[in-house]
């Protein structure tokens, strides 16, 4: 009795799993025969432009927007565009993603690091059987890939946002700056630079205060509203931390301050849009993802056909966005910072 | 089989002699996994590209040695019918602490050790407040997951400590020359061999199914039942210590968040190899076929270009239907048994049938009324 019983469970466990198997197997199968095709047949050259994205993890706009702008490159060179990742940002998930990849043969990978460290044997691993790696968004360390898109520099933020400020407010009053963390080492190199940049070419902006929202919306809201009550004559407003720029023009937005007091800094667009298109803040920046991912994806098939090593500079050609150099360590900067405003802050969806 | 002795003595005497000795080994739950692990292979070595490949099996272990090692002490807390929770965070706590103290400048062997000692307080601060203070394990430890990845990440904060020896960090990824076989599984195999002796094959192990089948009756047949509990509590800290500093040289990386989640991975595995969620029933080999069942899929569906999302629902799916079956199984049993009884009650016997019947419907219907609180 016992004996048959348990026979049948454990065969119709087996047949379950096979099942499984062999729906998802089918299912690969084919897929792989299209990536192979893809790859063969294109331009006549045998390069394997198989890149997979790599992101932090799925479901996360962010990357979804830059792992589009990679796709639509790779679509527009004829390569082959995947993405796979972890459905959590642990710093360890990456690993097995990327022996995948390099089992399967891909021809490049395209990964924003959970950790700087801990995929680099994985990343060597992957480079020793001839797949190209191409970091964006967030570098390991150096010697585990072949080439780093940075999204940014600290000078081209806080140039972008004195820029912004500047022409909001007409060049001419008081300013605040609302802030992460006062230990926030991203935010406090862009104030001490943004500090240099108005007492040298705008003497006319008076930076009165520096306050911190430690990256809580509700602690930014309640600075906010404590800094438009202590400088009356408070003209605009800096926050560079997407969590303080949406919960000071959440407050602007509902006070009598609105359209008053200028609201800018760095944010996401869909956290901002609402204040866009009611008119309480006039413009923001932040790197587009899309150039990001677009960027990264040329940059991998440029590693792939050989054109260059990453080697300091080497140039590639990027598609839409125009030429690029390689700077040292690997390094290819995407350009100044994006800004959003009303015009633009349709297109965009993270 | 010594679980069979853990179960009714009826069902024991009817086992041993109505059935050859290989059908009592090979016709079990377990054994049933373990078939399903081999077909899997096969199944996945013909169908996945690049699956066969011998490479495929060292990313695998690799993979799943923490899950492996930890789940060895998981094993004997859930036949118990306690759990521990924790585990994951004393991943990250021991982490922490040989990254910590081998950036203080000890030497590793040392750091090592204190790592280890430090997760064997872990384990004893759970079994304390389990079987000292005697609250439930499942809220003491869900507290203790909280409370150690604090600790973890306060100390470190969200840096990592890097650059450990070349000749470490290769040591934990190596392979046993000549096979694709990591050397960490060697550490395994020597654990799981102990293990097992312990839990199948001593005075020890025969308390530990006492204890998951009540408590109270293991404690007036003699067995200790609050030092047993302790000691596997801190065996769980220990080892779940040893696959953080696994955990730690694989990745070359020591962070306050690592291994976030693991729990779910162990206890998922645990269950599924057969080990029963309410106490008294399980298998070593069993369990080992279940970690590498949940492995050989997720690599075998990763390699298929599965998302994880499908990933994590397939393995979700295994794990209930396997906690399930054993319910589906006995309410099906009693049914026949049932009807066996009103075709035999037309007989003319029906006292003596339903008090046959009803000694091995007992076990089953213990089960399910537990489910129904």
């Amino acid at each position: 009795m016992t004996s048959s019983r348990t026979l049948r469970k454990g065969s119709l466990a087996a047949l379950a799993l096979s099942a499984a198997l062999v729906v998802t197997g089918c299912s690969s199968d084919s897929d792989t025969e299209s990536s192979s095709t893809a790859g063969g047949s294109e331009g006549g050259s045998d390069a394997n432009l198989a890149i997979t994205f790599l992101p932090k993890n799925l479901g996360n706009a962010y990357f979804d927007t830059s792992d589009a702008g990679g796709e639509e490159a790779i679509e527009e060179f004829g390569g082959t565009y995947a993405e796979v990742g972890p459905a959590e940002a642990a710093p360890d998930a990456q690993v097995s993603y990327i022996n995948t990849l390099t089992q399967q043969g891909v021809g490049g990978i395209a990964v924003s690091a959970n950790d700087p460290e801990a995929i680099c044997d994985a990343l060597n691993e992957a480079r020793d059987n001839g797949v190209k790696v191409v970091t964006f968004d967030s570098d390991t360390n150096t010697d585990c890939r072949d080439i780093f898109i940075n999204q940014a520099t600290s000078e081209g933020i806080a140039q972008v946002q004195v820029d912004m400020i500047a022409e909001q407010i007409g060049d001419e009053g008081q300013i605040a700056i609302l802030s992460a963390t006062a230990n926030a080492t991203n935010q406090n190199a862009w104030i001490e630079l943004m500090e240099g940049m108005l007492a040298e070419d705008h003497p006319n902006i008076e930076l009165v205060d520096v306050v911190y929202g430690d990256d809580d919306d509700q602690t930014s809201f309640d600075k906010t509203a404590a800094l438009l009550q202590t400088y009356p004559d408070l003209k605009g407003i800096v926050s560079p931390t997407t969590v303080g720029i949406a919960a000071a023009a959440r407050y602007l937005s509902t006070s009598e301050y609105k359209g008053e007091v200028a609201i800018t800094g760095l944010g996401t667009p869909n956290q901002m849009r609402s204040y866009i298109e009611d008119g309480t803040s006039e413009a923001f920046a932040l790197w587009n993802p899309g150039d990001l991912g677009y960027l990264a994806a040329y940059a991998n098939k440029a590693l792939i056909e050989g054109t260059i090593t990453g080697a300091e500079g080497d140039t590639f050609d990027a598609g839409k966005l125009g030429e690029y150099t390689v700077d040292a360590d690997g390094v290819v900067l995407l350009g100044d910072p994006y800004v959003f405003d009303a015009d633009n802050i349709g297109d965009f969806d993270f | 089989m010594s679980n069979a002795v853990a179960e009714r003595t009826t069902v024991r005497t009817y086992k041993n002699y109505s059935r050859p000795w290989w059908q009592r080994a090979f016709l079990t739950r377990e054994m049933a996994i373990v078939a399903a692990v081999i077909a899997v292979y096969i199944v996945a070595a013909i169908m996945v590209p690049n699956f066969a490949a011998p490479i495929t099996l060292t990313y695998l272990m690799l993979d799943i040695a923490a899950i492996l090692l930890i789940a060895l002490p998981m094993t004997m807390i859930i036949i118990t019918g306690e759990i521990d929770l924790s585990v994951a965070s004393v991943v990250g706590l021991s982490s922490v602490a040989f990254g910590t103290l081998y950036q203080a400048g000890w030497p590793i062997p040392l750091a090592m050790l204190a790592a280890l000692v430090a997760g064997a307080i872990a384990g004893f601060i759970n079994g304390f407040l389990v079987t000292v203070v005697g609250l439930p394990s499942l809220a003491v430890t869900i507290g203790t997951l909280a409370l150690f990845r604090g600790l973890a990440v306060g100390i470190l904060g969200t840096t990592a400590v890097t650059g450990f020896p070349d000749t470490w960090t290769d040591l934990a990824t190596s392979k046993i020359p000549g096979t694709p076989i990591p050397s960490v599984m060697v550490l395994f195999v020597v654990l799981a061999i102990i293990f097992a002796l312990v839990l199948h094959a001593t005075p020890f192990g025969r308390g530990v199914f006492a204890i998951g089948q009540s408590s109270e009756a293991a404690r007036f047949s003699g067995v200790r039942v609050e030092r047993t509990k302790l000691m596997l509590f801190v065996a769980s800290g220990t080892i779940a210590a040893l696959a953080g500093i696994y955990y730690t040289l694989r990745y070359g990386s020591a962070r306050g968040d690592n291994a976030t989640g693991l729990e779910l991975s162990v206890i998922a595995a645990v269950l599924l190899g057969g080990v029963s969620i309410f106490g008294g029933r399980g298998a070593l080999h069993g369990v080992i076929a279940g970690v590498f069942l949940i492995g050989i899929l997720a690599s075998a569906l990763r390699l298929a270009n599965v998302t994880s999302d499908v990933i994590n629902i397939i393995t979700g799916t295994l794990l209930v239907i396997s906690v399930i079956s054993p319910s589906l199984l006995a309410w099906a049993r009693s049914a026949r048994a049932r009807q066996r009884g009103r075709r035999e009650s037309a007989g003319g016997t029906p006292a003596v049938t339903a008090a046959n019947q009803a000694s091995p419907d007992a076990p089953a219907s213990a089960t399910q009324e537990k489910e129904a609180q």
